[in-house]
């Protein structure tokens, strides 16, 4: 395990190393650059060029790239120049947020995945599979944002049984009871929002897995031998069955990405996705490139993360 | 004289397999719903592209200042958006564009998957591993977060470039998809007659393998059609899809992301939603009807 592990890892490098060049070149070609917005219009051209040449402006690609590196190896992102802070400090602030809103998203996802899967497989072919099915063929075409917006619509504004937008009621104090179940409240909507919606792959997975299973000839031994049918169920097939529903985890973290740039938006929820959205609108390149580049990172931790769980797993695939 | 009239007798008595297109015809039939999707489709199609030939897109894009959020009535069937323009009509120009880039950006996402995929079956080895290192990456890259960036800092935006960019990141599916059955079609014994007779790889690559893998090509492209519906409209949804003066199914229900219209002014965003969920469905219907028609274990019909 340890070997694969390891050799994944290495398979990681080449992909840090072009997605940091794929964002270098997006950054290169976004307008303006880091002077832009932050120096005085009535300066001297030949000044703005003295400066442009101490910053590495002219210096050939490769420098350039380096120097960009090695900033972020330090962590420097560059400075906002809407929020005139550093980048990391204003990501800072985000990512808690954005980091919750995944949180709570895959918990539901498997609360209402593992028990639908379950029934689904187990009463195959009767009328409650036939409901969940139809469920998850609806959950296939419904794109996030329409279903989103329904559930603003009707939870938000019609029913008014959850707040609207924003993650904290104002006036609150960090720490408190209050302030938790304030965010905590805030947060159940928009990740109910996004579950409902992404669980039916899920759904669908467990529910071929179990009805496959079903038809092992453990399965056989195991009701030959006297074991009830819950015990059948819930020790045999559900053990074999949720394995490889784990190995999902990290590909889940891929979806929750793109989907939390749109249930941000409708939810206006303030964490990473709504901060790249905004500051492409206010031409904030340096953050647009940061949090590109921290989505990328994302992802590709997130399929090794995939791809170390089914190796622990499955261990045919180890031998690769 | 004699031998070539028995010759024709021959021929005549074999029984002809069934086509595939008369295999796919006859498994909609079949399946009511598909038949019903495939209906709706062709007529939407038909109606949305004839009545966009007569409506003047400059017309329904005008701004008319006069009538600011009207409800349905008689002269707006559904009512006005908040620049006084017609939904109905934004809403036929908007399922006609929508259509068109995802048909768009299926073909040209198609024929990059199928060509890439494939070159990397057939040919294997080291050519195959770099190939899907490549492939692998563009995977990992979450696709809607670089769609936007890149959509953001394109100076000369028009639909063609968003387009081209959409595909940039899409057409790794149908790639991995056609990769596989290359590998396994690629062992079989007419290819290798084929190799043994001298023939070229490109001929055989284009002539032996492609016929034998289009069944999984069209199946897996027509569902990704209804994927690139979606994708687009949410694009457009979050303003980075087509331009402002193109209205597209995602451009009606942007204007949701405004509270207000949101919870009281349902005829903007309502139907635009009904209609890309409709067609969303169909699309997948059918998909899912052709799918069944290529396995011969599942045929209905």
């Amino acid at each position: 395990m340890w070997k694969f592990s390891l050799r994944r890892i290495l398979i990681m490098i080449p992909q840090l190393f072009f997605l940091s060049l794929l964002i270098f070149v997006l950054a290169k070609m976004m307008p303006g650059d880091a002077l832009s917005g932050q120096i005085d219009p009535n300066i001297d051209p030949a000044r703005i060029e003295e400066l442009r040449i101490q910053m590495g402006w002219y210096d050939p690609w490769h420098q350039q790239y380096a120097a960009w590196v090695g900033n972020l190896l330090q962590g420097d992102l560059g400075d906002s120049f809407r929020f005139k802070m550093p980048v990391t400090e204003l990501i800072g602030q985000r990512i808690a947020n954005s980091f919750w809103l995944s949180v709570a998203t895959l918990i539901f996802t498997y609360l209402i995945a593992i028990p639908l899967g379950i029934t689904s497989g187990r009463f195959n072919d009767t009328w409650k599979d036939q409901l969940i099915t139809g469920y998850s063929y609806l959950g296939f075409a419904t794109p996030l944002f329409i279903f989103a917006l329904v559930m603003l619509w009707l939870f938000g504004f019609q029913l008014q049984w959850f707040p609207s937008s924003g993650s904290i009621e104002p006036g609150l104090e960090p720490g408190t009871f209050e302030y938790f179940m304030s965010k905590f409240y805030h947060l159940l909507l928009p990740a109910l929002s996004m579950a409902l919606i992404t669980t039916f792959s899920t759904i669908q997975y467990l529910r071929n897995d179990i009805v496959d299973t079903k038809q092992k000839e453990f399965i056989l031994t195991a009701r030959a031998k006297g074991a009830s049918e819950s015990r059948v169920y819930n020790k045999h097939i559900l053990r074999n069955s949720l394995l490889p529903i784990a190995a999902f985890l990290g590909f889940e973290i891929t979806g929750l990405i793109g989907g939390s740039i749109f249930i941000e938006t409708i939810f206006s929820y303030p964490g990473m996705g709504q901060l790249l959205i905004e500051s492409i609108s206010l031409r904030d390149y340096s953050v647009v490139t940061a949090t590109t580049l921290l989505f990328g990172m994302a992802s590709i931790l997130g399929a090794l993360l995939s791809d170390i769980i089914l190796s622990i797993i499955d261990p045919r695939i180890r031998i690769k | 004289m004699g031998a070539k009239s028995v010759n024709v007798e021959v021929k005549s008595n074999v029984v002809k397999s069934p086509s595939g297109i008369s295999v796919i015809w006859r498994e909609i039939v079949k399946d009511k719903i598909a038949l019903i999707s495939l209906i709706f489709l062709v007529l939407v199609t038909a109606f949305v592209y004839g009545v966009s030939l007569v409506l003047d897109q400059k017309e329904i894009v005008k701004v008319d200042l006069f009538s600011i959020y009207e409800p349905p009535n008689d002269e707006f069937i559904l009512g006005t958006d908040y620049g006084g323009r017609d939904v109905f009509g934004q809403l036929i120009i908007g399922t006609r564009n929508s259509l068109s880039i995802a048909i768009l950006v299926t073909v040209m996402t198609g024929v990059i998957g199928i060509v890439y995929g494939l070159v990397s079956g057939y040919f294997g080895g080291h050519i195959d591993n770099i190939m899907m290192r490549i492939l692998d990456f563009f995977m990992i890259l979450p696709f809607t977060m670089i769609v936007i960036a890149f959509v953001a800092i394109i100076p000369k935006y028009s639909v063609w470039t968003f387009s081209l960019i959409m595909t940039a990141f899409l057409w790794m599916g149908l790639a991995r998809l056609v990769r596989s059955r290359t590998l396994a079609e690629k062992e079989l014994d007419y290819i290798q007659a084929a190799k043994t007779l001298g023939t070229s790889n490109i001929k055989i690559i284009f002539k032996h393998v492609l016929p034998n893998v289009s069944s999984l090509i069209i199946v897996s492209m027509t569902l990704s059609l209804a994927g690139n519906i979606g994708l687009e409209s949410g694009l457009s949804f979050l303003g980075f899809g087509f331009p402002e003066n193109t209205p597209s199914l995602g451009t009606l229900l942007s204007y949701a992301r405004n509270p207000q219209v949101l919870e009281h002014r349902w005829w903007i965003w309502v139907p635009a939603s009904v209609m890309i969920l409709l067609l969303m469905l169909c699309v997948n219907n059918v998909g899912t009807a052709l799918r069944r028609a290529t396995d011969a274990r599942q045929r209905r019909g």
